[in-house]
Formats: C-alpha cells, sequence, structure tokens
C-alpha cells in the first residue's frame, strides 16, 4: 500500500496539515504537498481509469508528464477537468474527482472493453464503424460521445468566476527552467549586465537535483541552489518568476509564460494566471529531461512508476507508492532510487539490470548495502489489478519465459532518459539522434533562426544531452554565456563544480524482454493515457503506416493531453524497430505549443465580459438606452434598431417610428457614419480616382452622392461628397465604411500616388451628426432658430437639397447637409462631439409639439428600401458591380480611369446574363423570406432546379400596408411585370411579381421641398 | 452653445495606478511637412512647442506637440481656444500643402499615475515599459487590447492616454482592469 | 509572431500592432491594359520558398505602408524601406546577396 513516511519529505511541513477531498472522500495532506504526493500519502494509489479500456491507473510520474492522474478539479463555476494530481498543489477545501469511470473509481463498467481489448485494436474505430453509414450518427457516435471522453465539460450556463491578465515582457535573456542548469545559465548572463527572466513552472527551485543528490562547488546541490536564488534576487537586472511555464517559442523571440497565480491560494483576489509574452533576444531552455517507462507487460498497474518519480515521493513528500519495492532498469540512475528506498527504510526486493554486465559505482553501492541485483533480467510481467501484488522475472534477452516470481507491491522503472526537447522545437529547432543515451537532442547547428537568420534558442544542461551533474552545469554556463554574448554582452562561461558518481553505458531496452510474445505485447503500454500499446504500433507498421505522423494519428500514440511525454521515444523506436528502420530515420513527430496545456482563460487574458470586445457609442448612446433602445451591433458600435415604447413588440416600434417620420418628424443618430476630409491640390483628381463618379467638377457648397469600388470592379462603399472649399472635401462612408475607406484612401496615397499632394483625415468621431427627417423637419428647425433669436436659414431657397451649410441652429454652431436617404424632407446636422447630447436634447423638446420621435436603424432601413436605395452589405455582397444595381448613372463616362473601372470592362463584368436590380412585390402582400432564391426551368448538374435571382432586401412597408422587396434577378429590368416563383425553406412557395424597386415618391418630390 | 461634454466626465479609479479622465482638451491634428519651416513656426506660435523629433512630445506651457507620424503632428492646445487656433493655424500654412484639423472631440483622454502604471499598460500594450526603453517625453501610438491608442509619459511619471471617443469607456474599463489591486506583477521596481 | 521595424517611426513592431498587405511592387494596369496584363496584376502572385518582397501597414502604430523583405522558409527579415519605391533601394538588396547569393525574384519595374 502507499502511504506517507515518517522522515523525508523536504517540501512538506507536516506542522501545517490540510485538508482536502477526493471522490468525497475527505483526507488530509501537508502544506508543500501536491494533490499526487497526498493522494499517495493517503493510500489512494489508484487515481482514474484509462481512456479506452477503462484499466485502472496510478500515478507513473511525478511532474508535468504525468499520464495518468487527471483529475477534475474545483466545483460549480470553478470546477476545470483533465487537471493533473503533479502539478495541482495542495490546499485547504481542494475537492477533486476522478475520471472516465462509471459508476464509480473502484468500479467501473466500461472495464468490460479491457477484456475486448483483443478486438479493439489500432484504427478499431476507423475499421468498425463505417458501415452502415445512418449508423454513426444515431447508434455510434451516442454511444461512444458517453464512454469516451476525458473528463466532464463544465456546466455551460455557468462562466468561469476567475479573472485573466496579459503582461507583455521584454528582455535580453529568457531562461526557461529554474533547476540548477537554468539557475547557472541565468547567474552566468545575469553576470554580464544582460536583461534576465527566469521562468520556473514548479513551486519551488532547483529541480531534480536536491533529489538526485552528488555536490556542487562541495555543498548539498540544495544549499547551491539557495545560494544562487538569492544571488539573482539582488541582482537588478534579473527577475525570477516560480509557477510560471515556459509554455511555448515563437518567431522572432517571442515566448510564453503561463504565470499561476492563484491556483495553489483560491481566494486570494487577483487574476487567477497571467500570460507572460515575451520577447527575449535569446532564450536559454533549461528545461531538464524526463524519464522513460520501460514496455513490459503490465507496465500500467497502479504502483508501477517511474524510478525517479517514486525517489521525488519519497524525498520531496515522504511518500511511498510501495513498502516492498521491485526496481527495473537499463541504466545507473535507477540505482538512486534503490539508494533512496532504502534509505527510508522501504525494502527493495530486487534491482533487474537488463544490461548484462550491469551498472557502474551506483550499482556497487546498491549490493554492498545487501541488495539483490540481477543483471540481463527484465520484468516478464506484473500481474494485472489495481495494484502491484506480483512481479515475474525473465530474462531480457528471451521470449518472456518466466523464470521467478516475486512478491512486491510497488515496481520502479528506468527506460533511460530523454531530454525535453518541446521549447527547443516549437519554432523549428532540430534535433539529433544521440546513440549512446538513446535519446534525440537539440542539434547546436541547427537552432531555430530569429529575425536576423542567426539562432536564438540555445539548450542547457540535460535538456541539451548531458546528464550527469558537473556535465550539466558546465553546459549551462556555456549556454548562458552564448545567450547573453548573442544578445550582445560579453559573459564569462564559469560554471560551478558539481560532482556526481560517474555512470557506465545505458543499454538501450524498447520492449522487455527483447522478443516478447503477443499476449505480452499486448500489455505493454507505450501511451498511457490513451491506451496504446506495443502491439497498436506494430501492427499499425504491419498495416503500412510507415510515417511517424501517420502513426501517431491512426494508434493515437501521443495524442492524449500529455502529448507523449512518455510515449514518444518508445513509440517511435517501436516502429522503427517494426519497419527494420533506424529511429533517426523515423524521426519524431511535430513538437507543438503549449508545453503542458494551459488554460483558455490565461489565453483569453482580460477580454471578458464588459472588455470581451470594444463597444463604440455615441455621444448620444446614453439617452438612447434609457429610451427603449432595442440595440444592434454595426461592427463595433451600438445602434439603435428601435426605440421601443412600453407594451410594444419591436415590430411595432419600427412601424411607428416610419408612419411618424413619413407623417411629421424622426430623428435618427447618424453620428457612426463615416467622415473623412480629403484635402489638397490633388484632392480633385484624387476623389475622382476613388469614386465611379466624377467629384472634381462638384461646386463648393453642394453634395453629391458617389460610389466607391475595389480594383477589381466590386461596390465597396458609398455616401454624400459635400465639396468644403476649393481644395477641401468631405466624404460620408457608411457607418461600417469610415475605418476602411480611410484606409483604402491611405493606401493609395501612399503606395501608388505617393508625389499627389492630398492628406486625408478621419474626423468621424469628432461630430455628432442628427438627421432630422420627416414634412415638419424644417419646422421644428425654424422653431429651434425661432427661439435661439435666429439662426442658419433652412428655407429650400437657403439650404436646397443636395447643398450644406455652416452656421448656427437653435444656438449650436453645426454644418447642415440637406441629403436624404429616406425620400423625406431631410436635414444631417453635424455639431460637436461634445455638443451632441444637448442638441439632441434640443432637438427632442422643441419637437414635442411636432410629434417628433427617434427612430432606429430598422425604420432607416425600410424608408430606404420603399424608396429603392440600395444599402452597401443588403445589396452588395462583395460580387456586385454598381452596373447591377442600375447605378449606371453614377459611374462617370467621362473619367479615363477609377478604381474599379477596367475591371467593370472584364467580359463577365459586362455579361448581360449578369444579375439585376429589380423590385418584387408579393402577389398577396406577404414578406418575401429574406436571401430566398427565385427558381427557373430546368435543373443544374446536380440535379437541383436553376437559379435566376434572389432576395438581397426585403421588409413590411407600413407606408404601403403590403410587403417590399428588393433583389437580383436575372434580365431583371426587362421581365417587368412577370411573377416569379421563391421556395422557402418552410416549403412554401412565394409568388412575386418583379416592379420597379422605387415604391414610394417615384418622382422624389417629397425630400426637394 | 450649451456646456462641451468631455467623453467619460469624472470618471476614476485608484487601483494599482490611478486612472482618471482629463476632461476636455483641445487637440489638433496637423498634416504637412514637419521640416518646413513655415510650420515649424507655425507650430511654435499655436503650442509654444517645437516639432518634436520621432516618437517624442514637446511641452510647453499650456501646449504640447507630440510626433504621430512623419507628416502628421497632434498639437495640444486648451480647449476653449482650439477653434481660433485651428484657423489660425490654417490661415498661417495657407501656402503650403498642409491640413489642420480640429479633433478634441473626437478623442478621450485620460492620465494614469502611480508606482503601478508602468505596469498597467504593460498588461494591455505590447510595449517595452522598462524605464530604460520608455522615458519622460516619449510619445508612443500602439495596440491597446483591441484598439488603437497613444501615450506619453511627462516628467511626474504620468502617462496621458488619448484613444477615440467612442472606445472611452471600453478604454477606462481595461485600465481599471488592469490596475487591480491585487494584480501586481512587480518587475518595474 | 514577427517584429517588422517600422522605417518611418523606428518602431519594432510585433505583428499585432501591423496589417498585411501582401506582394510589394505590384504596377498597377489600368484602363487601355490588355486581358491578361490587368489579370496577372490583379490575381497573379509570387509564393517564393525564400526571398520575398512584401508590403505592410504600421496600423496601431504611425499608419503608414511599408516594405519588408524577408524569406519565407526562415522569416529572416533582410530589411524594411519606404513604400514610396517601385523597387527595393540597393541597400536592401546588398543585405539579401550578403545573405543569400544568387537569389532572385521576379523583375522589378
Amino acid at each position: 500500500m502507499s502511504t506517507r513516511l515518517a522522515t523525508q519529505g523536504r517540501l512538506i511541513d507536516r506542522s501545517k496539515p490540510i485538508e482536502f477531498t477526493f471522490n468525497g472522500t475527505r483526507m488530509t495532506g501537508y502544506a508543500g504537498d501536491t494533490l499526487a504526493s497526498a493522494l499517495l500519502a493517503n493510500d489512494q494509489l489508484l487515481v482514474g481509469r484509462s481512456f479506452k479500456y477503462h484499466r485502472p491507473r496510478g500515478l507513473v510520474a511525478s511532474g508535468a508528464e504525468e499520464p495518468n492522474a487527471l483529475v477534475g478539479l474545483g466545483t460549480g463555476d470553478r470546477f476545470e477537468p483533465n487537471q493533473r494530481a503533479t502539478t495541482t498543489e495542495l490546499f485547504s477545501g481542494l475537492s477533486a474527482q476522478s475520471q472516465n469511470h462509471w459508476p464509480s473509481l473502484e468500479f467501473d463498467v466500461g472495464v468490460v472493453n479491457n477484456k475486448l481489448a483483443r478486438f479493439l485494436p489500432a484504427g478499431f474505430y476507423y475499421k468498425m464503424f463505417i458501415h452502415p453509414k445512418p449508423f454513426w450518427k444515431h447508434v455510434y457516435e451516442p454511444i461512444i460521445r458517453k464512454s469516451a471522453g476525458l473528463g466532464q465539460a463544465p456546466d455551460r450556463e455557468l462562466k468561469d468566476a476567475d479573472t485573466y491578465e496579459h503582461f507583455y515582457y521584454f528582455c535580453d535573456v529568457l531562461v526557461i527552467g529554474g533547476g540548477v542548469a537554468g539557475l547557472q545559465a541565468a547567474l552566468v548572463a545575469a553576470k554580464s549586465g544582460a536583461k534576465v527572466l527566469v521562468l520556473e513552472q514548479n513551486a519551488h527551485w532547483g529541480g531534480r537535483a536536491p533529489v538526485d543528490g552528488g555536490t556542487i562547488d562541495g555543498d548539498y546541490p540544495e544549499a547551491w541552489v539557495e545560494q544562487t536564488l538569492a544571488e539573482l534576487s539582488a541582482m537588478e537586472n534579473v527577475t525570477l518568476r516560480n509557477r510560471c511555464m515556459g509554455a511555448g517559442v515563437y518567431d522572432h523571440g517571442y515566448a510564453l509564460g503561463y504565470e499561476r497565480l492563484t491556483d495553489h491560494a483560491p481566494g486570494q483576489g487577483g487574476p487567477r494566471h497571467r500570460m507572460w509574452r515575451i520577447r527575449a533576444k535569446q532564450i536559454v531552455t533549461a528545461t531538464g529531461a524526463i524519464e522513460r517507462p520501460l514496455s513490459f507487460a503490465g507496465n500500467d498497474v497502479p504502483g508501477v512508476m517511474l524510478a525517479a518519480a517514486m525517489r521525488d515521493y519519497v524525498v520531496n513528500w515522504g511518500a511511498t507508492p510501495g513498502k516492498r519495492v521491485l526496481v527495473a532498469t537499463n541504466n545507473d540512475d535507477a540505482y538512486r532510487t534503490a539508494l533512496t528506498l532504502h534509505a527510508a527504510g522501504i525494502e527493495v526486493v530486487r534491482v533487474l539490470d537488463t544490461r548484462e554486465t550491469g551498472g557502474g559505482a551506483l550499482m556497487e553501492e546498491v549490493r554492498a548495502l545487501g541488495i539483490r541485483v540481477e543483471c540481463g533480467r527484465g520484468i516478464a510481467k506484473v500481474k494485472d489489478g489495481k495494484c502491484v501484488t506480483r512481479v515475474a522475472i525473465c530474462a531480457q534477452n528471451g521470449q518472456g519465459g518466466a523464470q521467478e516470481e516475486v512478491e512486491a507491491d510497488a515496481v520502479a522503472m528506468s527506460g533511460g532518459w530523454s531530454p525535453v526537447v518541446h521549447l527547443w522545437s516549437h519554432c523549428g529547432g532540430k534535433l539529433t539522434w544521440d546513440d549512446a543515451q538513446a535519446h534525440f537532442r537539440p542539434d547546436p547547428a541547427r537552432p531555430p533562426l530569429g529575425a536576423d537568420g542567426a539562432g536564438f534558442v540555445v539548450a542547457a544542461g540535460s535538456a541539451n544531452g548531458p546528464l550527469g551533474l558537473g556535465a550539466v552545469l558546465s553546459d549551462a554556463a556555456e549556454a548562458g554565456a552564448k545567450a547573453a554574448a548573442a544578445a550582445g554582452f560579453k559573459a564569462e562561461a564559469k560554471p560551478a563544480a558539481g560532482v556526481a558518481q560517474d555512470e557506465a553505458p545505458m543499454q538501450p531496452v524498447w520492449l522487455m524482454p527483447a522478443r516478447a510474445e503477443i499476449d505480452l505485447r499486448m500489455k505493454a503500454w507505450l501511451d498511457f493515457q490513451n491506451d496504446v500499446k506495443v502491439s497498436d504500433v506494430q501492427l499499425a507498421a504491419r498495416e503500412g503506416f510507415e510515417s511517424v505522423e501517420h502513426t501517431k494519428r491512426y494508434t493515437t500514440l501521443g495524442m492524449a493531453t500529455d502529448q507523449g511525454k512518455l510515449s514518444n521515444i518508445n513509440g517511435l523506436a517501436v516502429l522503427a524497430d517494426s519497419l527494420g528502420s533506424e529511429i533517426p530515420q523515423v524521426g519524431t513527430t511535430t513538437f507543438r505549443p503549449p508545453y503542458h496545456p494551459i488554460s483558455m482563460g490565461a489565453i483569453g487574458g482580460e477580454a471578458r465580459g464588459e472588455i470581451f470586445q470594444p463597444l463604440r457609442k455615441t455621444p448620444m448612446h446614453d439617452w438612447h438606452d434609457a429610451n427603449g433602445a432595442d440595440w444592434e451591433p454595426v461592427g463595433h458600435w451600438r445602434r439603435p434598431y428601435a426605440f421601443v415604447r412600453a407594451g410594444e413588440s419591436v415590430k411595432e416600434a419600427v412601424s411607428r417610428e416610419i408612419l411618424n417620420t413619413r407623417q411629421n418628424v424622426g430623428l435618427l443618430d447618424a453620428s457612426t457614419l463615416g467622415k473623412l476630409i480629403v484635402k489638397g491640390p490633388d484632392a480633385g483628381r484624387f476623389l475622382d480616382m476613388m469614386y465611379t463618379n466624377m467629384m472634381s467638377t462638384l461646386k463648393v457648397g453642394k453634395c453629391r452622392y458617389g460610389l466607391m469600388c475595389s480594383e477589381n470592379g466590386f461596390l465597396s462603399d458609398d455616401g454624400v461628397v459635400a465639396r468644403i472649399d476649393e481644395e477641401t472635401w468631405l466624404c460620408h462612408t457608411t457607418t461600417g465604411g469610415a475605418d476602411r475607406i480611410h484606409a483604402h484612401m491611405e493606401e493609395w496615397l501612399q503606395t501608388e500616388w505617393w508625389d499627389w499632394k492630398v492628406y486625408v483625415a478621419n474626423v468621424t468621431e469628432q461630430l455628432a451628426q442628427v438627421a432630422v427627417v420627416g414634412p415638419k423637419a424644417r419646422m421644428l428647425l425654424e422653431k429651434l432658430n425661432a427661439e435661439a433669436g435666429g439662426g442658419m436659414d433652412v428655407s429650400k431657397e437657403a439650404l436646397p437639397f443636395m447643398e450644406w451649410k455652416d452656421g448656427e441652429i437653435g444656438g449650436f454652431k453645426c454644418r447642415a447637409y440637406r441629403i436624404s436617404f429616406s425620400g423625406e424632407l431631410s436635414y444631417e446636422i453635424a455639431v460637436p462631439a461634445s455638443q451632441g447630447q444637448a442638441f439632441w436634447d434640443a432637438l427632442m423638446a422643441a419637437g414635442a409639439e411636432f410629434g417628433v420621435m427617434p427612430y432606429g436603424t430598422e425604420c432607416l432601413h425600410v424608408m430606404r428600401a420603399e424608396k429603392g436605395f440600395i444599402m452597401i452589405g443588403d445589396e452588395t455582397d462583395g460580387t456586385v458591380i454598381p452596373q447591377d444595381l442600375g447605378l449606371n448613372w453614377a459611374i462617370s463616362k467621362k473619367k479615363e480611369d477609377f478604381i474599379g473601372k477596367r475591371a467593370q470592362q472584364r467580359s463577365h463584368m459586362v455579361d448581360p446574363d449578369r444579375w439585376q436590380l429589380v423590385g418584387l412585390e408579393t402577389l398577396d402582400g406577404a414578406v418575401l423570406p429574406d436571401g430566398a432564391y427565385a427558381v427557373g426551368s430546368g435543373v443544374n448538374a446536380n440535379g437541383q432546379k436553376n437559379t435566376i435571382g434572389r432576395v438581397t432586401s426585403t421588409y413590411h412597408s407600413p407606408t404601403l400596408g403590403k410587403g417590399i422587396a428588393m433583389g437580383l434577378v436575372k434580365h431583371g429590368p426587362k421581365r417587368m411585370g412577370e411573377v416569379i416563383e421563391f421556395p422557402g425553406t418552410d416549403g412554401t412557395v412565394y409568388k412575386a411579381k418583379i416592379v420597379d424597386p422605387v415604391f414610394y415618391d417615384k418622382e422624389g418630390e417629397k425630400q426637394n421641398v | 452653445m450649451s456646456d462641451p461634454l468631455s467623453a467619460l466626465p469624472g470618471a476614476r479609479y485608484a487601483g494599482l495606478a490611478t486612472i482618471e479622465e482629463s476632461g476636455l482638451q483641445g487637440m489638433i491634428t496637423l498634416r504637412g511637412d514637419l521640416s518646413s519651416k513655415t510650420l515649424q513656426k507655425a507650430v511654435k506660435a499655436a503650442t509654444g512647442a517645437d516639432v518634436p523629433s520621432q516618437r517624442q512630445i514637446a511641452v510647453a506651457t499650456g501646449g504640447a506637440a507630440a510626433w504621430m507620424s512623419p507628416d502628421e503632428l497632434l498639437l495640444l492646445v486648451p480647449y476653449d481656444e482650439v477653434e481660433q487656433t485651428t484657423s489660425t493655424l490654417a490661415e498661417a500654412l495657407s501656402g503650403e500643402h498642409a491640413l489642420a484639423v480640429n479633433v478634441s472631440d473626437a478623442r478621450a483622454l485620460f492620465s494614469l499615475s502611480g508606482a503601478g502604471a508602468r505596469e498597467v499598460l504593460g498588461k494591455i500594450c505590447p510595449v517595452d515599459f522598462d524605464p530604460a526603453a520608455f522615458a519622460p517625453g516619449d510619445f508612443r501610438r500602439t495596440r491597446m487590447a483591441q484598439v488603437a491608442a497613444a501615450f506619453w509619459l511627462d516628467e511626474a511619471e504620468t502617462f496621458h492616454i488619448v484613444c477615440f471617443r467612442s472606445v472611452s469607456q471600453y478604454v477606462f474599463n481595461l485600465l481599471k482592469t488592469s490596475a487591480h489591486p491585487q494584480s501586481r506583477v512587480g518587475v518595474y521596481g | 509572431m514577427l517584429i517588422l521595424e517600422c522605417p518611418y517611426c523606428g518602431v519594432k513592431a510585433e505583428e499585432t500592432e501591423l496589417h498585411a498587405g501582401g506582394e510589394a511592387h505590384l504596377k498597377r494596369f489600368g484602363p487601355g491594359s490588355s486581358d491578361d496584363e490587368f489579370h496577372d496584376y490583379l490575381f497573379m502572385r509570387e509564393n517564393p520558398k525564400g526571398v520575398h518582397f512584401e508590403r505592410w501597414r504600421h496600423v496601431t502604430g504611425c499608419g503608414k505602408w511599408f516594405h519588408a523583405a524577408r524569406c519565407t522558409m526562415t522569416l529572416e527579415v533582410f530589411g524594411t524601406y519606404t513604400a514610396q519605391t517601385s523597387a527595393p533601394p540597393q541597400e536592401i538588396r546588398d543585405a539579401i546577396t550578403a545573405k543569400r547569393p544568387g537569389w532572385s525574384w521576379r523583375e522589378f519595374e
């Protein structure tokens, strides 16, 4: 059984017990525990069930590489699935639930899959669920969805209660990893004067060294770590962050740090996670190495653990998975575990060393303690169950014929060490195969390249290959010096002296025993989380999967949330062996960031709630909000769709607004319309290029409606242009077009006609603009002027249609435009934004006697449709040219050139079969469905009815008391009076007559009064 | 005319740093040839300040000139004089290709002061706020979370932040969130 | 995420401040051009593995368009330069030659 030891535990504080629950059971741990060590101390070896076969699973590792111990953490709005017990610091009140089992962890129905394992080989899902086709949707998928998947999704009704943030940081040298290598590299770099940031994913510094022993500068590694930390902390140019994982390395020195601020102390307040968005001139990856499992039958039984992890649990947290441990290894390092266990009073029943000649000094030390070491031996099989009970021993070089069975309650395994090369590889750093250590390590000749074409990542310590303490420190010192030098500093690589015992060469072991029979291979796990076994990879190879990337996806090897940290090398070694190839030839799969899963919250940062996205507000926004505005998003703006009164539906409000504006007077907040000032000696010439119409000939004081196209001819924006003075024009754009058209103008000015003398300024937000619309609009303005004791003459004679004037209305300095998008008498009046609300208030007050009402965008839309005016985004969709919309009158024939002119001469653009704008009227007055297609005779190649047109705008017109619509129809203008059919999505077929698109006041008398 | 309203009158928050809406500020966008003697003279007359060098702000009594781009300045003048100053400026530059336009109401202005100011901005702008990299007198246009913004640092270590009026509430909330009292990063002293 | 130095304001801007604008040094064809010329101008673009010339705009910064010469494979930046030119300046060409001897691109105007 697993238990807490009376001694050891350098990271725990036994004076501070901490209560927590696991699957509802109350347990106690200590301050400094991880959830994993606390579970171990509470005899909770069984932590979960595997993904596919639902086999019982225990802790295998002690860090981020842990594949099994995934739990659901927290409750309610703080619940999070798939959290690693090994990277979860224990805190008071922690509540964890194990995953992937039903009804309970101890008894799981899904384990039946285990019995069926023989019938669930690699690619099973691909092979099985293809036929019959309908079964997938109705039978297979629902069942698979219920039984598969990791953890539970959080409640969709609940929002994450925590907050998150980003932080941009710039440094000369970023050191990722706060073990002895990272600290050594940081120290060397910092002494050169470089600005250094050091990230450590764990709460504690020093990495493995304090557990692994040896000496640094003649003292315990822990003492050196403490002293070096103190030295670094005292340096102004150094920033140290623990609980902050280097998550990814990207182009041009960009790196992400994932800082967990309150995971260990919930309720502390402030953001939970902080994403560091770092730009470093150089990055040192001192990310250490990860021990590999050995592939033997039953290597997934709870109690089988990586040898170094077992050492960690004993030394760091005083916890052990068992009292009688068998050690299996192919290298010297696992002997350290035997020594540690022995020192802690745990019986080491046997050390099995696959090497015929065994190990070096460490082995001798173990033997001297009376521990039995057997060379050339391995594990044939660990007996299945919820914990280790018996281990069968065999010759490593055989097929698995057991020579002996021993009793043990835990197994420590070591298959050698693989450098953590993820961060080196994220941005293109290449690897080289090291035959002696049987691992991939960074190839210093092929680093990730930065903006200057030179390498910007340096691997340090065991992340670079060296495994001995002395070699690690000197490698790290050199890495620190190299990084500092590349960042422009002069550094001296003076390493601390690390001393550890010499080790004998390791022996690559990819299968234990080497020629294991199929029944053993089917129980020899490679990927614990995704249930991929040696036999699966071998099957994939036999079925022709030669590429490691394909094999990964076919077998799901390395596709789990641990991304193959334990399984990768073992898996591709098996693949290489099956293919009769060499490991370096097979290569690795691609390492992608993040190194370890990070929260979605951290990625989103501050962007949630009210600052999820910028909301643009006009100066009258708050008034609208207080007066019933039903908001409509228009880009980032919010515009009132309608002003809804008590007891009224939105639809009723729209009708009321339309009728009132047509009969009395309405106010529209038009502040969002783009307003661009274009000035300069070449401004006229420039606008002639921008617009399809002639703008250079516009007279001062006059307005003209203009169209803008993209270079490929399509209609892009429209609006009224006013000539302000000889050299100055003011161009109105659509609400969504202001920034886009400003950018469009700047682009042509800067990159094509840079010698033209034109300046553009975007003054959209300087002005609040109000459209005063309706037959009583002039009366309203005249009353305002009367109240103010005079003002701008707004009569037809003084300010005729399509002219503008500066002056004062109601005492407000303004510019008034006689333009109309409704067909009514209309003034658009611009005042400074700071006066917008006051001006609006004045209009509302003075207008009361005329029945003034504000109106929203839907009213605007209906009124413009009644008049047959097009709307960018309704009648246009990026494939429509002005000629399609009957706007030839707005396309200058005199101009040699304008943006889009040449494109509009292309064969498809002049095709008489292009769909063209018409009005549509249903025979019964009903409203056509928006976007509906008209069908003609015959069918296309797919057997679908041929389409001959579509609806672009459709409304109920309260003015006319019937449905009106506009649409694009093939040969439309030549087919006036014809009835065409629009099948709806509900089975109804709508019949509509082709009519003139101008439904209301065809002569345009009302706007010109 | 009625009393003009700034974008977010009276908005204030004190956390890691203190954020305050600065009220009405006269602002003029001036586009033209920054090397022109006439323009330099006109800028001096309008603001009391010289034409600033690249990414700098030149501050004088009652006015300032900030470098927006190689052919654009942002002039700061008293709000109640801005229209007159804009006209005078336009008059002075009538002989050359230039554009002066009053943009006071198109913008919001915030101040951000206190020890945490650099950090607060460091959470939302991809800019190096190390004192060695960003010093008083520096002026920078950049991205602030999801919108464009500009700011400068004065001698009292106070940032002055300019954004568009329509997003003033967003920017204020953004600064407020970043200045949460328990979100100190602790890297700038 | 790239960093490009804006040649107008000197900011070493990260990509989130920038807007990518596609291939640089296009020659505009307007009315009077042949169908083929116009087609190529509108649609045909270089897609090299290696040296490339691009347009970028410092969109949340000074707002100016500029040109960048970079390697599409390694993302090495050879230099950035003004947009007011129809061909890369000599010092940019020299910088590329120093790193990629024998490089070629389409003809400049």
